[in-house]
C-alpha cells in the first residue's frame, strides 16, 4: 500500500460513503462544537423539518462571541453590547435545553472560547473528526484531529445526521526547518508562512505542518500555528500527535481512562504520515533566522519582521491598505504609536500566551496613552493565571484583566477600538474595521503585543525578554 | 429546504475590482447577532455603503447600481475570505445578487454560497481582467454548460462541483441527500463500536 500521510488516515477512517463524480464523501463527525453565532439559524432550519439532534453526546455548546467580558453590574445584569446578543445567547442556551446538549453557560466554571475549551477539557482528541461554525476550528488540527470549520447549513446537516457533504481536498505539507530564536514564536511562524503562500495559498489544500521547529512547539503553539491556517485560505491545518500531545490530554475530563487510554495510545500512535507519504504540494520554510512578525496591511500575508519598515506598495490594493493603516514605508515600525493593545483570542488566549506577555510586562507600566485589555480565553484559564499571579501583573501594569470571550477579536461584543486607533493585537484578522470601524490592526504574539503596549510604540519584544533576569534581581 | 433553482441568468454586473474582500466587510460582525437569515440585504457592505451616521456615502459604487437588474458581483482574487459567517452569503442573496464572479472564491463562502442560490464563478485570468474592466456589462452565466458569455460574445468555462450543480439545477437539498444515507451512516456507527 502507498505510505499515507496524517491527513489521508484521518480522511479515510471517517468516509461513511465514498465521494464519486455525481456525489461527495459523506464524512462522519466525532465531535461538533457549538456558538450562539452560527448556530440558530441551523436549529431553527432542522426543526422547520422535524428533525431533532440527532447526537447531542457527540455535541458541546459553549457561550464566546456575543458575550461581555465585563461583570454583570450591581443589577445583576451583565451588559450586553444590545439586546440583539442577549437574545442569541438565550437562544442558544434555549436550544441546547431543547436538545439535550451539554453548553458550557454563562455561569459554567468550564466556559470559554469554542477553541480553547475543546482541548482543556480533553474532547479534543487526535484521531476524531471536528467541525463548528467557525473558521478557526482548524485550532483543534493541532492534536492530529481532522478540524474544519463550517457555515450554518453544514450546522444544520451535523446536528441532524452527525455528517458532512465533501470531497475530499488536496493535501499540502509546511516544513519548518531550524531552531526559533528566543522571543520568537508560533504567532511569528504562522504569519511568516502567510506571507510566504498568501492568503489565499492555501485554498482548497488540507495542511500538515511538520519539521523540528513544530514538534519543538507546545501543543499551545501548534494550535495557534494551526489556528492560522485558514488565513492562509486552507480549512485544514494539523500536526502529527506525539508524546507531547498525549501528556497534554492525559486526565483531562473527557479523556479515555485506564486500559481505554492505553488502547487509544496504541491507536492514536498509529497515526503519524509514514515515511514517502505524498502530498500535492511542499512548501518549507526554514525559522532559524526569524524575527517576531506583525502585520503591516489589511490581510494577513501582508506580515514582516517587526524590525524592519513597511514595504512601499507596488499596486493599487497595497497603496489603498498604505492609505487606511498609515505605516510610512519611509519610518520603521518602532515610529509607529500604538493607541490600544488587545492580548486574547482563540489565537493567543491560553496560559502559555499569558505568560509570554506577563514576562514583558512585570515590572512595567503599559505607556501613557495606551488601553490594554487582557482577555483569557477560558475560565480555566483565567483560574490558572490567577493562581500564578499574571493577573496582578497586567492591573499592576495598568492593563485591563477582564472574563473570558471572544472580546475584541471580532468586536461583536462591545469591546473594540475607535476609530483611527492603531491597534496591536494577537488575534488572527488585520480586515478593514475587523475590530471596530476605521481600527488599524496590527496582528502580533502575545510578546510583541506586550512589549509595544509597554513601548507606546511597534516594539520588538526581544529587549524586554532579555532584560527580564536582570529586573528578577533587583 | 431547497434552493431555489438556477438554470441561466442575464444580467449588468457590478464590480468591485478588490483583492480578497473579506468577509467582515460583506456582512460586518455587528450584524451577526441576529437569530434569522432574513433582511440581511440591508447590512451586505455596510460601511462601504453608509457612513458612520447611517448616511449612504457619495463614494460609493453601489449608490448608482439598481439590486433589480444588477444580479452579478463581480469582485477581486480571493473573494470571501475570513470567517465561516454563512451570514455573507445570505446578505449578498438578500441584496439582490444571484452570481459572484471572481478569478478565485474562498473556500469555506463558496461551499456556503453554494446553499443559498447563490452561484459562485470562478473565471480564467483573461476573462477576469475583462470583466474587471467594464463594470455594467450584461453578461450571461450558463450553470447547465458551465459557461459565462461576455458583452462581446467571449464565452468561457467555470467548474463548478457536480453535486452541488445538480442541487441548484435540479432544486435538489443537500439534507435530504444526507437523510437518504442514514442506513450507511447507522451502519458506520454500529461498525465502530
Amino acid at each position: 500500500m502507498k505510505p499515507q500521510s496524517l491527513f489521508d488516515k484521518l480522511w479515510s477512517r471517517h468516509v461513511v460513503v465514498d465521494e464519486t463524480e455525481e456525489a461527495p464523501t459523506v464524512i462522519y463527525i466525532d465531535l461538533h462544537l457549538v456558538h450562539e453565532v452560527t448556530s440558530p439559524q441551523a436549529f431553527s432550519a432542522i426543526a422547520e423539518r422535524g428533525l431533532r439532534v440527532r447526537r447531542p453526546d457527540l455535541t458541546l455548546a459553549t457561550l464566546d462571541h456575543s458575550t461581555p467580558t465585563r461583570r454583570a453590574g450591581a443589577d445583576g445584569r451583565l451588559p450586553y453590547a444590545s439586546k440583539a446578543a442577549e437574545a442569541q445567547v438565550q437562544t442558544l442556551i434555549d436550544n441546547c435545553t431543547a436538545n439535550n446538549i451539554r453548553l458550557l453557560s454563562l455561569d459554567d466554571p468550564q466556559r470559554g472560547i469554542v477553541h480553547v475549551i475543546g482541548p482543556e477539557l480533553g474532547l479534543t482528541q487526535p484521531g476524531k473528526t471536528i467541525v463548528c461554525g467557525d473558521s478557526h476550528t482548524s485550532t483543534h488540527g493541532a492534536f492530529g484531529a481532522l478540524a474544519f470549520g463550517i457555515g450554518t447549513t453544514e450546522v444544520g446537516h451535523v446536528l441532524a445526521t452527525q455528517c458532512v457533504l465533501q470531497r475530499k481536498p488536496k493535501s499540502m505539507r509546511v516544513t519548518f526547518e531550524g531552531a526559533l530564536g528566543e522571543g520568537v514564536g508560533a504567532k511569528d511562524m504562522a504569519l511568516a508562512m502567510i506571507a510566504a503562500i498568501g492568503a489565499d495559498g492555501g485554498q482548497g489544500y488540507a495542511v500538515e505542518f511538520a519539521g523540528e521547529a513544530v514538534e519543538a512547539l507546545s501543543m499551545e503553539g501548534r494550535m495557534t500555528l494551526c489556528n492560522m491556517s485558514i488565513e492562509a485560505g486552507a480549512r485544514f491545518g494539523m500536526v502529527a500527535p506525539d508524546a507531547k500531545t498525549f501528556e497534554f490530554l492525559k486526565g483531562r475530563e473527557y479523556a479515555p481512562k485506564g486500559a481505554h487510554w492505553e488502547r487509544m495510545l496504541d491507536d492514536w500512535r498509529a497515526l503519524p504520515s509514514e515515511d514517502g507519504a505524498e502530498f500535492d504540494r511542499e512548501v518549507t520554510i526554514n525559522v532559524s533566522a526569524l524575527a517576531p512578525m506583525i502585520t503591516y496591511g489589511v490581510s494577513p500575508d501582508a506580515a514582516a519582521p517587526v524590525t524592519s519598515n513597511a514595504p512601499a506598495p507596488a499596486n493599487d490594493a497595497e497603496r489603498d491598505a498604505a492609505a487606511y493603516m498609515r505605516l510610512d514605508a519611509a519610518r520603521p515600525f518602532a515610529e509607529a504609536r500604538v493607541d490600544r493593545v488587545f492580548i486574547g483570542s482563540c489565537t493567543n488566549s491560553r496560559l502559555s500566551d499569558l505568560r509570554e506577555a506577563a514576562s514583558v510586562m512585570r515590572g512595567r507600566k503599559v505607556a501613557r496613552g495606551v488601553t490594554a485589555l487582557v482577555v483569557p480565553g477560558s475560565y480555566n484559564v483565567k483560574r490558572a493565571a490567577e493562581a500564578e499571579g499574571l493577573d496582578r501583573i497586567f492591573t499592576d501594569a495598568g492593563a485591563e484583566w477582564r472574563e473570558p470571550g471572544c472580546s475584541m477579536c471580532i468586536a461583536m461584543n462591545g469591546d473594540k477600538g475607535a476609530p483611527g486607533e492603531l491597534v496591536v493585537s494577537t488575534s488572527n484578522r488585520n480586515f478593514v474595521g475587523r475590530q471596530g470601524s476605521g481600527v488599524r490592526t496590527v496582528l502580533a504574539s502575545p510578546a510583541t503585543a506586550a512589549a509595544s503596549a509597554v513601548a507606546g510604540f511597534i516594539a520588538d519584544p526581544r529587549p524586554y525578554l532579555a532584560n527580564e533576569g536582570a529586573r528578577d534581581v533587583a | 429546504m431547497s434552493p431555489e433553482k438556477f438554470k441561466t441568468l442575464t444580467s449588468r454586473t457590478m464590480v468591485l475590482p478588490q483583492e480578497n474582500i473579506d468577509t467582515d466587510q460583506i456582512i460586518p460582525a455587528r450584524f451577526l447577532t441576529t437569530t434569522t437569515r432574513e433582511g440581511l440585504g440591508k447590512a451586505a457592505f455596510y460601511d462601504w455603503r453608509y457612513d458612520e451616521e447611517g448616511r449612504p456615502k457619495n463614494s460609493s459604487v453601489f449608490n448608482g447600481v439598481n439590486p433589480e437588474t444588477t444580479r452579478i458581483l463581480v469582485a477581486g482574487s480571493n473573494f470571501g475570505c475570513g470567517s465561516s459567517r454563512e451570514h455573507a452569503p445570505w446578505a449578498l442573496a438578500d441584496f439582490g445578487f444571484k452570481a459572484v464572479i471572481s478569478s478565485d472564491i474562498a473556500d469555506i463562502f463558496k461551499s456556503n454560497a453554494l446553499k443559498n442560490g447563490l452561484l459562485p464563478v470562478t473565471v480564467d485570468e483573461a476573462t477576469h481582467e475583462k470583466l474587471l474592466a467594464s463594470p455594467g456589462a450584461e453578461v450571461t452565466i450558463n450553470l447547465e454548460e458551465m459557461t459565462v458569455t461576455l458583452e462581446d460574445g467571449a464565452t468561457s468555462a467555470f467548474p463548478v462541483e457536480a453535486f452541488a450543480r445538480r442541487c441548484l439545477l435540479d432544486g435538489v437539498d443537500p439534507l435530504g441527500h444526507l437523510i437518504n444515507q442514514m442506513p450507511a451512516i447507522r451502519g458506520y456507527e454500529e461498525a465502530r463500536q
